[in-house]
């Protein structure tokens, strides 16, 4: 569908509750995966004829080794305390999008196979057959869901949908009727190293211009170094950063930080990839694959620390699972957490005053902050509960004049997704996008009436891009999404820059 | 006769939740979580997490988040239910009761009431709001509608038509010793005790085990800890051998 048709909902208020209406977004599918894309991650290139025993047998086997999908699908007493929680259900109103209907498409069958109610009195607990109708709502319905855990804060149990969702895909690869867009993105990290298929060649080309760039702003040469042996950091950051507005603006941001703060750092070509889309087809051994090249990077480049650039759920990956999936860090320094987050380093400058702003230099913006999901949800920064809440908000504030939040129903552990995560950034979703961005949306707009607010800040690089392409159905200009190192890039102070008074003089 | 049923019944159903349940239990407690996914707000200790999780059982603080209307029927369901739980333990002890099983008796009467109203709005929530009645199945209502009839047939028993409670007394506890006392044989005793009993069958097979589950949710259970503690599951190690 193209995104002109889309209906741009109208919400009086962010998380307002709309009426159901069943079947609203019944038959939305992204496109297929290619054979190809198939083959290369060990998927069946299409749907194998046996598809049904197969994905029978892909859901004991995730069953026994994953305990959150096993009591996850047993325990739901169907209470009705997330049904109003999710972002696509308070955008599109099609009642599949409740968490627990979403994950009822595949509980139902799981109940008509391996429980004794639903084995034998099916209609008595909405136990159904696995048809292919069923695999194809699962196809549609489960890329509806961007993984982003809200359902999960206010479910009594802590069911968290992504887990069923992620099972969901990693059921669907199994038969080979997996997703374009992450299969696609997740082959040519294998191949290449990251999401662009950026080749070592062309990333140094697009990094020198932007030393070009700084160079011709500030009079200062800041290097943005790549592959250097014996740096002491590596930055891992989502390759939307190395050209993608606003994301370049915060990739400057973090080399002017370095630069600063007199560390030596580099990037990896080999491992030129925050983002591990591994997770959003919920397959661990995809998920482990990308984060190996990580570890390989680290050692072949003989680096002490590792860094990761603002990406939502990279950021999950780096901080909650990284040390599951590619640790020990017993090679790297131990006076340091492994993985950090470019945040709690800046933080860290800046609470030790290395770093001076200019903060006048952001007083054309009014600005609020987007407080990201897999950040806010399944991650954490600093040394203190809450700490990816507050580390943000405290850079912005030590860089900026005019911050308010949002309402608090919006951001912190209830923040709304921005409507693209969890795999679902392409254009075959559009109509999808623009319409689960609207709570985000309506609380920005709510901000803009009550404190002027011009311009939202965000530390993911799905929630810049998906931004940037919906705020204008929503009367915003598309720069109006802006990185938080942008923010810091904009007001930092580099040694010898020269400074308006300077070229005035 | 029907003392006889009854008691087998019983014993059948004890068996059938025991073991159900232990069964359950097991298969969560060996089933690794492969990867650490702790909900914010995640504590970052063990005793962190033991604090969470008292106040998620005890107040149902998530719930309590979440819907103010789930959470007033739900946690007023679930506490008299366990007042009426305790009150109970006197009619399955044998002889004299302590003296805290006494003390807690009239509230454990007044609280069936607040059961059957705590049900009465799960209930009518599944016919009112159409989100929630669009995710009910057969068995949602079945399982109310069940427990409001425990409630219900105690609370006439209790206020209405009594039972010869002292017979009730001696057929309950003698089954601890397989000793099988005549049980009344009035209505509302044996509707009472064959619903029970039946909501001990279903337990095992029902999402009733959301009771032991809750304990077993990793986003709920986990320690958020992953970067100084390294987790890994055991099929996962396999796979860096």
């Amino acid at each position: 569908m193209a995104d002109g048709d889309t209906q741009v909902p109208q919400l009086d208020d962010p998380l307002q509750i709309p009426c159901i209406k069943p079947g609203a977004m019944e038959g939305l599918q992204p496109f297929l995966a290619s054979p190809e894309h198939n083959k290369a991650l060990g998927f069946p290139e299409e749907l194998v004829p046996d598809w049904k025993e197969k994905a029978l047998a892909k859901m004991a086997e995730l069953a026994e080794k994953n305990r959150a999908f096993q009591v996850y699908l047993d325990i739901c007493v169907k209470c009705g305390a997330c049904t109003d929680k999710c972002h696509y259900f308070l955008g599109t109103a099609d009642p599949k999008n409740m968490p627990v209907a979403r994950q009822d498409l595949l509980r139902s069958v799981y109940r008509r196979y391996f429980t004794f109610a639903g084995k034998y009195f099916p209609w008595l607990v909405g136990a159904r057959d696995l048809t292919k109708e069923v695999l194809d709502e699962w196809y549609s319905y489960y890329h509806q869901c961007s993984e982003c855990r809200r359902c999960s804060v206010f479910c009594p149990y802590g069911i968290d949908t992504a887990e069923i969702t992620m099972a969901a895909r990693d059921i669907l690869d199994a038969v080979g009727y997996g997703m374009k867009y992450s299969n696609e993105i997740i082959g040519k990290v294998h191949d290449v190293g990251n999401n662009l298929g950026l080749n070592p060649k062309a990333l140094r080309a697009t990094l020198e211009d932007l030393e070009e760039d700084i160079e011709d702003e500030t009079g200062v040469t800041v290097r943005i170094p790549i592959d250097e042996q014996g740096a002491d950091i590596l930055l891992v950051t989502p390759s939307a950063d190395f050209f993608a507005e606003p994301h370049i603006d915060g990739l400057i941001g973090y080399a002017k930080v370095f630069h600063q703060a007199g560390v030596s750092w580099t990037l990896s070509s080999y491992a030129s990839e925050a983002a591990n889309f591994g997770l959003f087809i919920g397959n661990y051994e995809n998920m482990r694959l990308v984060s190996q090249r990580i570890r390989k990077a680290a050692k072949d480049l003989g680096v002490k620390r590792i860094i990761f650039g603002e990406c939502g759920h990279a950021w999950r990956v780096a901080y909650s699972f990284l040390n599951t999936l590619a640790g020990p860090w017993d090679f790297l320094d131990p006076n340091y957490p492994v993985p950090q987050h470019i945040l709690e380093f800046t933080w860290n400058e800046i609470q030790q005053g290395n770093l001076t702003f200019d903060k006048s230099q952001n007083d054309h913006m009014t600005l609020t902050f987007h407080d990201s999901c897999n950040v806010a949800r399944g991650s954490r920064m600093g040394d203190m509960p809450g700490g990816q809440f507050e580390i943000p908000r405290n850079v912005i504030k030590a860089v900026c004049n005019n911050y308010v939040d949002m309402d608090r129903d919006t951001t912190h552990e209830s923040t709304l997704c921005c409507g693209g995560g969890g795999g679902l950034l392409t254009d075959d979703l559009m109509d999808l996008r623009i319409k689960g961005a609207s709570p985000r949306m309506t609380a920005l707009q709510q901000t803009t009436e009550e404190h002027g607010v011009t311009h939202l800040a965000a530390i993911c690089a799905i929630c810049k891009t998906q931004f940037s392409k919906v705020m204008p159905k929503y009367g915003y200009d598309m720069d109006s999404i802006v990185s938080v190192h942008q923010l810091v890039s904009n007001a930092i102070i580099l040694d010898g820059q020269e400074t308006e008074e300077d070229a005035t003089a | 006769m029907l003392s006889t049923i009854y008691a087998l019944l019983f014993y059948v159903a004890t068996i059938l939740i025991v073991v159900g349940v232990a069964l359950k239990v097991r298969k969560y407690a060996v089933t690794p979580a492969p990867l650490k996914i702790p909900t914010t707000p995640a504590p970052i200790t063990t005793g962190g997490v033991v604090l969470r999780m008292l106040r998620e059982v005890i107040f149902f603080e998530s719930l309590f988040k979440s819907n103010k209307w789930i959470w007033l029927f739900g946690w007023t369901f679930h506490m008299a239910l366990w007042l009426v739980i305790i009150r109970h333990l006197r009619y399955t002890i044998p002889g004299t009761t302590p003296f805290w099983l006494d003390f807690l008796q009239p509230f454990g009467k007044y609280a069936g009431f607040a059961m059957v109203l705590g049900l009465a709005g799960l209930w009518a929530r599944r016919f009112l709001v159409d989100r929630v009645r669009y995710i009910s199945s057969p068995s949602d209502h079945l399982i109310l509608a069940l427990l409001l009839a425990i409630g219900l047939s105690g609370l006439t028993m209790k206020f209405v038509a009594h039972t010869d409670i002292l017979a009730v007394k001696a057929f309950m506890s003698g089954l601890w010793t397989f000793q099988i006392n005549r049980l009344p044989t009035d209505p509302f005793i044996l509707i009472h005790l064959a619903l029970v009993i039946t909501l001990m069958i279903v337990f095992p097979i029902s999402k009733l085990l959301h009771a032991p589950g809750v304990f077993f949710s990793p986003s709920r259970n986990q320690v958020d800890n992953p970067r100084e503690q390294r987790h890994i599951a055991p099929w996962a190690a396999e796979l860096e051998k």
